[in-house]
């Protein structure tokens, strides 16, 4: 193939972005001057123990890199539209966050992916005010769509209640309806504990004993400073009554990924291990699903983490909104955004939109069990009178957040 | 009685050719298989190796040669419809999903879904020779059929572009709803229809009108959710009176009235049915059910289903030849 003849005819990019109308409408006029539409991803490293697998180290560009690709795919379409895009990427500590969050906001940025604990996030959207619309893709605490909710935070990230369904779900389809709870001494381990209690109790499962495991920290137990977790694994969990699974509830990651095979009975672990509920995993192939990861790690050389595919929705629904408003005004767009009209296509097989009532979007949960998507909730046996997206999560009429 | 016999026998040899000779080609994605269907008795006659993934499926316009997307392999496999021997391959640029073959049987365009272009090959020469930057997960290819047009639907940009096929160059886009997966003109090319999967909807957009949107076509069945309504494959009759359309996890074939486009009714075919074929004389209609790993035979004058063919794992495309 003669390559170098066949770029020669292929018309350059240039003459297309010259030629391609920003509608068809429009096809006569002269194409207008782009409108740039701006966002950023805002990350917050804090520093912590390590996780338990180097498996689960967080990539240097861990969230950015959705951001990045989500950029890239609104550009490729703001050429037929006269809109570009362009992204500021930020990663702070929590000491110098309110100064990034402040040079973010004083460009004049009105669309700001978070990466951050949900009171960090709360804080920014405070910060950031009627100035600029923020997207949580980080943190999945239920606080943060009730009491910490905010008038201008959505969530990409699913909330822990929306995990917990999507797993009891399964659970409950598979008619394994008793279950050991253990969770962590953390309070987002706590708090993840209750997201499950509420799921048991929603769809009908027995939470026939619950245990904590408590982070005494490495040091304390052993001279070496490394904990056999492990190895205290079977013994904390002898004895415990009769069920049909275990529900791991460990976000702060210190003992779940070690629960397989040292339970004490021989019992399936789900939750923070095992067969675990997540709203995007590298393996996730259905819906054109396939494009994205490839998409993803050709640009960045690596699989793609929840966290990447949290920001690519994030900034995508600003990108769509873009291209269904023929617009780059602010308010324009993030009305859009949040309204009913948005159908992000989003690889789960059906349009997302976000909840009016508490800014979630709403998304099918996958269900990874190592190397594959065992399932994708919600189960189409659970209905629901609006959405059956809406069986996963809080609902309209249980909500506890007022904007 | 001789007399009578004879004529019986070249009555019969007279519908036997062209009967014998037509074949249906299913490209089963999984399997990496291709089936071949008899076109009367639509009976499995024979099934060979069609690359990596094979996808988009067309033939040319006399039936003798048979083009495939073999997807992982990054090409167009090209094999001889009478012996099924493969021929030389055509480059296709990377993870080709869907292509359509120019009327005059040359040339061919071919949706890069990774790349975001439209490679334009020439079916003889085998060179590139065009390259057309599209929007992102460039997937349905239509073409007019007077060839002037070929259109490519971007799943994730959610426009259809219109590419003059003279100079490759696109002159106009449209913004349909969510996730646009397939185009279709209508045989005297005055409509031309794109469906969208996560949409629900077919846009009917008007070729006189710069391609604005004149319709949008909606479907809904009793006890099923409306998120499975997924428009994907489309065929309109050559009479240009009714359109089929596959609505994917809804196991449906939508009948529409492709001049009010009134949905008539909604057949009942095979587990995720994805793309649509009509037989070499119109009679019937093919459909690939992937999940169900059969294709559904519709007779067209009815609007039955009349009988479904197991054949390889996961069918995704479908082509009759005469």
């Amino acid at each position: 193939m003669n390559f170098a003849a066949t770029a020669a005819r292929a018309p350059s990019l240039a003459v297309l972005l010259a030629l391609a109308p920003a509608s068809t409408a429009s096809a006569q006029a002269p194409a207008p001057e782009p409108v740039e539409i701006r966002a950023a991803v805002l990350r917050v490293d804090s520093p912590g123990p390590a996780p338990i697998s180097r498996l689960d180290l967080p990539p240097a560009d861990l969230g950015l890199a959705g951001a990045k690709l989500a950029t890239a795919d609104n550009a490729t379409t703001g050429r037929f539209m006269g809109q570009s895009f362009a992204l500021t990427e930020a990663v702070a500590s929590p000491e110098t966050v309110e100064a990034e969050m402040a040079k973010l906001l004083e460009a004049g940025i009105p669309f700001i992916v978070v990466l951050a604990d949900a009171e960090t996030t709360a804080k920014l959207a405070d910060q950031a005010g009627e100035a600029a619309l923020i997207f949580n893709a980080g943190a999945t605490d239920d606080s943060l769509r009730a009491g910490l909710c905010r008038a201008n935070l959505l969530h990409t990230a699913p909330s822990d209640a929306m995990l917990a369904d999507a797993l009891a779900q399964f659970l409950i389809w598979k008619r394994w309806d008793d279950w050991l709870l253990v969770s962590g001494s953390h309070p987002e381990d706590k708090a993840l504990a209750e997201a499950y209690r509420r799921a048991a109790k929603k769809f009908g499962a027995r939470i026939v004993e619950e245990r904590t495991f408590e982070d005494a920290g490495g040091a304390r137990r052993t001279d070496s400073g490394h904990a056999q977790i492990q190895a205290q694994l079977p013994v904390f969990m002898q004895g415990a009554k009769a069920h049909e699974v275990v529900v791991a509830a460990d976000r702060a990651d210190v003992f779940a990924s070690w629960l397989p095979y040292h339970t004490w009975e021989p019992r399936l672990v789900t939750g923070s291990a095992g067969l675990r509920p997540v709203s995007w995993h590298p393996a996730h192939e259905a819906w054109g699903a396939t494009q994205w990861q490839t998409r993803f790690e050709r640009q960045s050389a690596r699989p793609a983490r929840p966290e990447d595919y949290q920001a690519w929705a994030a900034l995508r629904a600003v990108g769509e909104a873009a291209s269904r408003t023929k617009s780059g005004d602010f308010a324009t767009l993030s009305a859009y955004v949040r309204g009913d009209q948005l159908q992000l296509a989003a690889f789960k097989g059906q349009a997302l939109s976000f909840r009016p009532w508490d800014g979630q979007l709403r998304q099918p949960i996958l269900l990874a069990s190592g190397p594959v998507t065992a399932s994708v909730s919600p189960q189409e046996q659970f209905l629901h009178q609006v959405s059956q997206l809406d069986s996963l999560g809080i609902d309209r009429p249980e909500t506890a957040c007022k904007f | 009685m001789n007399r009578v016999f004879a004529a019986l026998m070249a009555s019969a040899a007279l519908f036997a050719t062209p009967a014998d000779a037509s074949k249906i080609f299913v490209s089963n994605e999984k399997g990496n298989t291709i089936t071949v269907l008899d076109g009367t008795s639509f009976e499995v006659i024979h099934t060979f190796n069609g690359g990596q993934r094979p996808r988009g499926i067309t033939a040319s316009p006399d039936g003798k040669t048979l083009y495939i997307c073999a997807s992982d392999d990054n090409l167009v496999r090209v094999f001889d419809t009478e012996t099924y021997e493969e021929l030389p391959s055509l480059p296709s640029g990377p993870d080709p999903e869907l292509f359509v073959l120019h009327p005059s049987g040359n040339p061919l365009f071919i949706a890069n879904e990774d790349d975001n272009i439209v490679t334009v090959v020439d079916v003889h020469t085998r060179q590139v020779l065009a390259e057309i930057p599209v929007g992102v997960e460039p997937e349905g290819m239509g073409v007019s059929p007077d060839g002037k047009v070929v259109v490519n639907t971007s799943e994730t940009t959610n426009m259809a572009h219109m590419i003059d096929t003279e100079t490759f160059e696109i002159f106009a886009n449209t913004l349909v709803d969510s996730r646009p997966r397939f185009a279709q003109f209508s045989p005297e090319g005055g409509k031309l229809f794109v469906t969208s999967e996560i949409g629900g909807t077919v846009s009917v957009l008007d070729p006189a009108d710069n391609y604005e949107i004149a319709h949008k076509i909606e479907f809904a069945v009793p006890g099923v959710l409306p998120e499975a309504l997924q428009p994907v494959g489309l065929r309109v009759t050559a009479d240009g009176k009714k359109a089929y359309v596959a609505l994917g996890p809804a196991n449906r074939v939508a009948v529409v009235d492709a001049e009010t486009y009134a949905v008539k009714d909604y057949l009942l075919v095979g587990q995720r049915v994805w793309q649509l074929a009509f037989s070499a004389d119109g009679k019937h209609l093919f459909t690939t059910n992937g999940n169900s790993n059969d294709v559904s035979v519709i007779e067209v004058a009815t609007d039955k289903v009349l009988k479904s063919v197991q054949v390889g794992e996961q069918p995704w495309g479908v082509v009759a030849v005469p």
